[in-house]
């Protein structure tokens, strides 16, 4: 295991923000760390990198006790979410920190950082100053920086969290393969279910403080530990008091076996997708089918119509209210 | 763990244009226009306009006038102890005012918030009544019998005192914006408490420690209040060149103090220049 967090618990003053938190991570995998904004992500990955002491438990890196050693001595590259760029230094200096810190040969630094920016593609911005690069770029030279001194693991807190939707999808695409290509145990934070799907082969989900699950997307998405899970991954909608994904129902004119009744109530087409909202034994409910699908059935308004769960559609059952 | 670099990944987005973007150094347009005609005109009226005048008038008489005003002994030797005992002062209070910004900012302890307030009282106070001040403190009746009343010793205690605000308070806002997660990047990447300070925490600080250096030797080598009941004006000894100024032109001889005026004008306007220059060069080193 590269990193093994062991029963930890963390406040700040009398909050509790992390709660009996216990993870392993595999060495060279990639891991997200997925939770609604406040859950303790950040909280969790800087305990990780010695920047926040935990109150009780153990952290492990490489098979050894790191719970009581600084950041300095962690081997830890952490990528921060507003890249704590060296406004002072140029992109080259930046990435060369770390290595000058450790007082590696003139020449052997020049090769190393010249080798990194091409990794990064920023070979060309060298001599720049951090103020004259866009946001993407400055995250790549932080991710550089952090990928210099060889580190043990690499963490990155909400790594795309400040860029525009744009390059933010680029950019995780190119994580993951950067990742393939440099196979170094990588964990990062977010809050946005289709980067953690996309990207990581293992998800955490953390909420609260707590370890809500833990697996891989297909795992975490398909077989929710609970119904916190099942929504935070992916839409849900309510049918019959048990959650099911929305494009887990089938819609038939007539009755069915296991059916419930349900009267149109609007069909929205978004490109391909439609989406049929229902009205289910008083509720409101809603179903993601295809376009041909909506106009085979030439769903209207108004019209009453049979639902229910496909065969093999994962569901959960809500307590009752 | 691998972590080798020699493959490269595919093209990363996000890189718009590769060249530098070229920047117009002077772009003029309507509304700046005015910004800066009005700030020219302001600063010709109220800064460049009078200082031109009392240069003009330094050299009413020639320029040989003006050498042999500025080098009349006791005109030399305020001149001299202004200026060292600026420079010395301004060298004090760069590190302690760097050292006290610090303290405000990264320290807690009871009583800051005070603290942070008296730190303006050199300002707040009329130069003749911190004058008064220190002579009480530190004069012939020093309740800490400490007595450093019309000696050099004195006159650099004044001007302590009334300098002491300008390097904590340029310093103070910088180190107050300053972004904590520089720091802890530098200690994750392996830097000490030291490495850290000395490679990424004081080059942020140095711009504003040097600018605030520049006040306090200008300020410096103009103050007269504070000096002026400490010191006694001892001529060849503990008189500095503002209150040689004011005697000169008591003896109604408004050239010599006008050319000491321009020599006062003439060092403070190279030490501006000069820490300018400094800070330019420093900052392009990183
Ligand atoms: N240094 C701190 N001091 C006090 N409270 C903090 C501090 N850091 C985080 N918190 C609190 O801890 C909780 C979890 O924060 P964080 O770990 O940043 O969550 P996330 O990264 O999942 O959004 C939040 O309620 C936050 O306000
Ligand atoms: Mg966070």
């Amino acid at each position: 295991m590269a990193i093994e967090v062991r029963d930890v618990n963390k406040s700040f003053g009398t909050t509790p923000v992390l709660r009996d938190v216990s993870i392993d991570v595999k060495s060279g995998s990639l891991t997200a760390l997925l939770g609604p904004s406040g859950g303790g992500k950040s909280t969790l990955l800087r305990v990780i990198a010695g920047l926040e002491q935990p109150d009780t438990g153990t952290v492990r890196i490489s098979g050894v006790d790191a719970t009581r050693l600084s950041p300095q001595r962690r081997n830890v590259g952490f990528v921060f979410q507003h890249y704590a760029a060296f406004k002072h230094l140029t992109v080259f200096r930046n990435v060369a920190f770390g290595l000058e810190i450790r007082k590696r040969p003139k020449d052997e630094i020049r090769k190393r950082v010249m080798e990194l920016l091409e990794l990064v593609h920023l070979e060309q911005m060298a001599d720049r100053y951090p103020s004259q690069l866009s946001g993407g770029q400055r995250q790549r030279m932080a991710l550089a920086r952090a990928l210099a001194v060889e580190p043990e693991v690499l963490l990155l807190d909400e790594p795309f969290g400040a860029l525009d939707a744009q390059v933010r999808k680029e950019l995780r695409t190119w994580l993951r393969r950067l990742h393939d290509e440099v196979h170094v145990t990588t964990v990062f934070v977010t809050h946005d279910q289709e980067e953690a799907i996309e990207v990581a082969d293992t998800i955490v989900v953390l909420a609260d403080g707590e370890v809500k699950q833990v697996g891989s997307p297909a795992e975490v998405y398909d077989n929710p530990a609970d119904p916190f899970v099942m929504r935070f991954l992916g839409p849900v909608t309510e049918i019959g008091g048990n959650l099911v994904r929305p494009h887990d129902i089938e819609i038939s004119a007539g009755p069915v076996e296991g059916g419930t009744a349900a009267t149109v109530s609007r069909v929205v087409r978004l490109g391909f997708e439609v989406r049929v909202e229902l009205t289910v034994e008083g509720r409101d409910a809603w179903v993601q089918v295809t376009r041909g699908f909506a106009e085979q059935l030439a769903l209207t308004p108004g019209d009453v119509v049979n639902v229910r769960p496909a065969p093999g559609a994962r569901s959960l059952t809500l307590a009752a209210v | 763990m691998t972590t080798d670099v020699a493959v490269a990944a595919a093209p990363p987005p996000g890189s718009p244009g590769g060249g530098a973007r070229p920047r117009s150094r002077w772009s003029v347009t309507g509304g700046t226009a005015l910004g800066v005609g009005s700030a020219v005109l302001y600063l010709s009226l109220i800064v460049l306009i009078p200082l031109a005048v009392v240069a003009w008038r330094s050299l009413d008489q020639g320029p040989g006038y003006f050498w042999r005003a500025v080098t009349t002994p006791d005109a030399w030797a305020a001149l001299t102890l202004t200026v060292g005992a600026s420079f010395l002062v301004a060298l004090i209070n760069l590190v302690m005012g760097t050292i006290i910004a610090w303290v405000l900012v990264r320290d807690r302890f009871p009583g800051k918030a005070v603290v942070d307030t008296l730190i303006d009282l050199p300002f707040a106070l009329p130069t003749i009544v911190a004058g008064l001040v220190l002579l009480a403190l530190y004069g012939p009746e020093s309740p800490l019998g400490l007595n450093l009343a019309y000696s050099r010793a004195g006159v650099v205690l004044a001007l302590l005192f009334v300098t002491l605000p300008f390097v904590v308070r340029t310093v103070q806002p910088v180190l107050l914006e300053l972004d904590k997660e520089m720091e802890q990047a530098a200690a994750s990447l392996g830097a000490s408490p030291f490495q850290t300070f000395r490679r990424i925490i004081l080059p942020n600080l140095v711009p504003a420690m040097l600018s605030g250096t520049a006040l306090a030797f200008t300020r410096s080598i103009a103050e007269f209040g504070s000096t002026v009941l400490i010191s006694g004006n001892l001529p060849f000894k503990t008189q500095v060149a503002a209150v040689n100024i004011f005697s000169q032109i008591e003896g109604d001889n408004t050239t010599g103090a006008a050319a000491i005026s321009t020599v006062l004008l003439v060092v403070a306007l190279v030490a501006l220049v000069s820490l300018d220059l400094l800070q330019r060069w420093g900052s392009r080193r990183g």
